[in-house]
């Protein structure tokens, strides 16, 4: 078949620049040097001129004014100017006796919101942290549930970067605009590949980074709202003011004018895409479900991404499976490459059982994925797990309807 | 990670795979002792089985069946290589750090081989527990 090795299915961990993106950004490396806040000769006007180009790009993209987007270095920068910006703004003056201020998040948020929702608590804030249903899913009525009086921000992520569940956000939005909470969403997995309207899905906040949509690595965006209402921020980084003076510091003008070509992109191509790439999503997991038993799809299948699936294949374990498929390659569900022996958190906050979180992978497709690569794919994944499956104890003692849960394993 | 070129010959070519026989069969036979260690949620599970000459107490043959990483198969994969024709005696005395040391396994795989240690361990003791209620 016609495929070449290593092949890359892990498009939600990072994607490839697109060679128009590329060449997009070369003259800003060497010609059209200059720094965009040099107010008084042509470098600096011609290097403005792609900031601004780049600016109306992402702002078009998510349907915002392109007065409120901030560059930033990616996601990760973006969740923490949001949410720690927004915390120490809006936060109870003095504090009430349930601290500074409630903050709404869940529990299977990225890492890059966590731990800053994390430090707010440390610094005197409350928070929530919502556990998803087993389908993976926040909802309004969830979210709802746990405002209090001191409610300030809400931050939950539109679609799940380990599932590719999409929350509820024009709804939370819709309720928290009503209540007067400030509503942060990351947004990484989700722009680029979905119709996005941060007016009329009521976001305040939103963060993307440029090298999930075929950008720059090191370089994103935070959507700030001006209008109704217009929020305000406390900036982490401070300096010569620009972004507004919420980040300070000269801009990454390459890294920039990649992102907003990257945007342009994906505005042009993202629904043919999207119908293609949930054509061999689908044909790949049915192939895998037909092939194989005790399979689990993770995640509400009918509200996810189209270029992502997370598969658990009972009784085989997760790394023993990536190293099987070695030349494939994505991700695995099981932290047990990184020394640690604990499965995803975001497959046990969905209740998936720990041997089955142990082995998932989740699969992430994109731009440059071919129907011969999924087949190929799918061959392999169903030889190792059939493989393994051999070598597996606890298939044979499932297979001898001995129930696993119920034997007394000493614990190591 | 990268697996050393042992740990990828075993894992891709283990050695003595199998059972001999289903669990209630292999609970009544006298000349088979079983070790099962580890357990599903830390993502570790081996089986050896050692099947014993009664007379001489030679460990004749040995299989093994893991739910684990590359590390753990190759471990268990290679305890039964080396169990085959050893006495019981012989078999308790094989060191966990003997198999770090033929596979190379880095610092965090250095379970795998106790968890393969504790399997030999647990085989050889089923099997003298079985022996004794004669």
């Amino acid at each position: 078949m016609g495929v070449t090795l290593p092949m890359y299915l892990d498009y939600a961990a990072t994607t490839p620049c697109d060679p128009r993106v590329v060449e997009a950004m070369m003259p800003y490396f060497t010609e059209t040097f200059g720094n965009p806040g040099s107010r008084n000769h042509s470098y600096g006007w011609d290097a403005e001129h792609g900031i601004k180009t780049a600016r109306q790009q992402v702002a078009d993209l998510i349907g915002a004014d392109s007065k409120e987007v901030i560059f930033t270095s990616g996601s990760t920068e973006s969740n923490n100017i949001a949410i720690k910006g927004a915390a120490n703004m809006y936060a109870k003056k003095p504090a009430g006796e349930t601290g500074r201020g409630h903050i709404i998040t869940a529990i299977h948020e990225h890492k890059a919101v966590l731990d800053p929702c994390k430090r707010m608590e440390k610094e005197g804030f409350d928070v929530t942290y919502l556990e998803p249903d087993s389908d993976g899913l926040i909802t309004r009525e969830m979210v709802e549930g746990a405002v209090r009086d001191d409610t300030i921000l809400v931050t939950i992520m539109w679609a799940n970067n380990e599932l590719g569940t999409i929350n509820e956000i024009p709804e939370i939005g819709e309720m928290c605009h009503d209540k007067g909470i400030v509503f942060h969403t990351d947004a990484t997995q989700w722009v680029g590949k979905m119709p996005t309207n941060v007016k009329t899905d009521n976001i305040d906040l939103l963060s993307l980074s440029g090298h999930k949509l075929y950008g720059p690595k090191g370089v994103g965006a935070l959507y700030v709202r001006r209008r109704k209402p217009r929020i305000r921020l406390t900036a982490i980084q401070e300096g010569g003011g620009q972004e507004r003076g919420f980040r300070s510091g000269t801009l990454n003008v390459t890294g920039i004018v990649g992102l907003g070509k990257a945007c342009e992109l994906c505005a042009q191509s993202m629904d043919d895409e999207r119908e293609r790439l949930l054509k061999l999503r689908n044909e790949l997991e049915s192939k895998i479900e037909s092939a194989l038993d005790v399979v689990q799809v993770n995640g509400a299948r009918d509200r996810r991404l189209a270029n992502i699936t997370n598969i658990s294949f009972g009784f085989v374990e997760g790394e023993s499976l990536m190293m099987a498929i070695k030349e494939i390659a994505v991700s695995s569900g099981s932290a047990c490459t990184s020394a640690s022996l604990e499965p995803s958190y975001v497959l046990k906050a969905l209740g998936v059982g720990d041997d089955l979180a142990h082995s998932s992978l989740r699969i992430s497709m994109g731009r440059w994925t071919t129907p011969e690569q999924l087949e190929y794919a799918g061959d392999k994944i169903i030889e190792a797990v059939k493989k393994l499956r051999e070598l597996s104890p606890l298939y044979d003692m499932h297979n001898e309807g001995i129930d696993i849960s119920k034997i007394e394993w000493a614990a190591h | 990670m990268a697996y050393g070129e042992k740990v990828i010959d075993h894992y891709e070519n283990p050695r003595n795979v199998g059972t001999f026989g289903t669990q209630k069969e292999i609970k009544e036979s006298k000349e088979i002792g079983v070790g099962l260690v580890g357990a599903p949620e830390c993502g570790d599970v081996m089986q050896l089985q050692i099947k014993v000459n009664d007379d001489t107490g030679v460990i004749e043959d040995a299989k093994f069946k893991c739910f684990g990483c590359g590390s753990a198969i190759a471990s268990s994969s290679l305890a039964t290589e080396w169990l085959k024709g050893k006495s019981i005696d012989e078999g308790l005395e094989i060191k966990n750090t003997e198999i770090v040391e033929e596979l190379s396994l880095p610092p965090v795989k250095i379970h795998c081989s106790v968890l393969a240690e504790d399997a030999i361990k647990a085989a050889i003791s089923d099997y003298k527990t079985k022996h004794s209620q004669n």
